[in-house]
């Protein structure tokens, strides 16, 4: 259904059917702008899309396309150039004579075509269809803008979005909280949404400091990328950095807590390199960048084998090459990994905190 | 009270979504606005301006076919689709047909508004 209060562009070089479709769409419970041109339908989308203009940006455009100045067409061809533009619906409004103009019209980006004189349940069904489209692309784009840094809204906006994946070498890090359960059985929820909103401020800088990537938080844990969706040289070393970073940051949160009388928190740590896929996976409407393949499935396996071999961060064989000899590694052995055929030589990372 | 140029359901449909006040705003509009368009045409005639005078058929087309006004939108669209006549004859003699059409068109609609 039509969302309620969406700001609508109308455009059309004849005032009667100017007038009725914002009439149409007044009563349909949207705010309504008009224009009488194609031309300056492009300069009023370009100021309310620009800086923060008071009346915020057009969520939709209903395009008339025979109008003096600058056609339906042309706008069209327009916005598709530009970038700030380009998601925006345009719905055409139009009695335009023969088939292959609509088709044009379609193939120039429009979301749907409405013949004129416009039926008003129609109208309201394509609007509030758009409306949603809208929604959803504007929800997905504010997710990756949120869990996914720069970084990955920078590779949507560059390449555009496309299910599927490709072939990246890069490394994938598994964190999440010890004793988490015991200790959200401990107090109220609202601490622990506290605890957490910290946790993951905390982490994220840790992360994004050292060009990692949050692609995914599941209740206290999280999976971060280094490597993909650009390109990272010293990937692996970089998560390692990265980790020994979260851990600092955690310790001196911890020195806050425990001032407050509350209990510490401590966090293990997984980190596996090699090749990955890495791509969108979901549905056209909704999807998420993420990694997958066996990198990413040993890493989670390492995560979960901090709490047996009682250490913050554990790494494999590849990880460990990268690292050169500047940090202290402790060799901890073969390991038998569910999933895995051989086994896998697990190493531990600096200090040897825990339990 | 006739409106024989008028489809009576599209208009009264277009009432009933609109609102009659607002239609009746509406009827005043294209009552201003026609005549331009008619003018227009003839001017596009003159200069030879195809694309001027395909516009204006569409655009006069366009909203005979919002008010019902089948007759007068009939002869708009065979006008923009047939866009300048190769003789400047037969424009004039349809142009002709076109502004009767829309005088019985601009009485019928102001009847049915303030009738």
């Amino acid at each position: 259904m039509a969302e309620p209060g969406a700001y609508l562009l109308v455009v059309d070089d004849n005032k009667v059917n100017r007038l009725l479709l914002t009439r149409s769409l007044e009563i349909q419970g949207h705010r309504v702008a008009s224009a009488q041109n194609g031309r300056v339908a492009l300069e009023m989308l370009r100021a309310a899309a620009g800086a923060q203009s008071a009346s915020g940006a057009f969520d939709l455009l209903l395009l008339d396309m025979e109008m003096p100045e600058m056609d339906g067409f042309q706008v069209l061809e327009q916005l598709v150039a530009d970038r700030a533009l380009r998601d925006l619906p345009v719905i055409v409004t139009s009695s335009l004579e023969g088939i292959a103009n609509v088709v044009r019209c379609i193939e120039l980006g429009a979301e749907d075509y409405l013949a004129k004189p416009v039926n008003p349940v129609l109208l309201k069904a394509r609007i509030g269809a758009s409306l949603e489209k809208k929604r959803l692309r504007d929800q997905q784009k504010e997710l990756v803008r949120r869990f996914a840094t720069s970084e990955v809204a920078q590779d949507m906006a560059q390449s555009g979005f496309a299910l599927g994946g490709r072939r990246v070498h890069g490394s994938v890090m598994f964190s999440d909280i010890r004793g988490f359960t015991a200790m959200v059985e401990s107090q109220s929820p609202e601490e622990t949404i506290e605890l957490l909103n910290t946790y993951y401020t905390l982490m994220f800088d840790a992360i994004s400091d050292h060009g990692g990537v949050v692609n995914q938080m599941i209740g206290d844990g999280l999976m971060a990328i280094f490597g993909a969706p650009l390109p990272l040289p010293d990937h692996a070393a970089s998560a390692v950095r990265a980790a020994l970073a979260m851990i600092e940051m955690i310790e001196l949160f911890n020195l806050e807590r425990v001032a407050a009388g509350k209990e510490p928190i401590r966090i293990g740590i997984g980190i596996a390199s090699g090749e990955m896929v890495a791509g969108y996976t979901g549905t056209q409407q909704r999807a998420t960048y993420t990694c997958i393949g066996d990198t990413v499935n040993l890493a989670a396996r390492l995560e979960a084998h901090t709490k047996v071999a009682q250490r913050a961060i554990l790494v494999d064989a590849a990880t460990r090459s990268a690292l050169g000899e500047s940090l202290a590694v402790e060799a901890l052995g073969a390991v038998p990994f569910k999933g895995k055929s051989a086994s896998v030589e697990v190493f531990s990372i600096g200090l040897t905190q825990q339990p | 009270m006739t409106a024989p140029t008028i489809a009576f359901a599209t208009f009264r449909e277009l009432q009933d979504t609109a609102g009659p006040e607002f239609v009746a705003e509406l009827v005043d509009a294209f009552l201003e606005e026609a005549p331009l368009m008619l003018a227009e045409l003839r001017d596009a005639r003159a200069t030879s301006n195809a694309d001027s005078f395909r516009r204006a058929a569409h655009s006069l087309k366009s909203n005979s076919q919002t008010f019902g006004a089948m007759a007068l939108g009939a002869l708009a669209r065979d006008l923009e689709l047939r866009g300048l006549a190769a003789s400047a004859a037969n424009d004039d003699a349809a142009l002709d047909a076109l502004d009767a059409a829309y005088a019985q068109a601009a009485a019928d609609l102001k009847a049915l508004c303030h009738g």
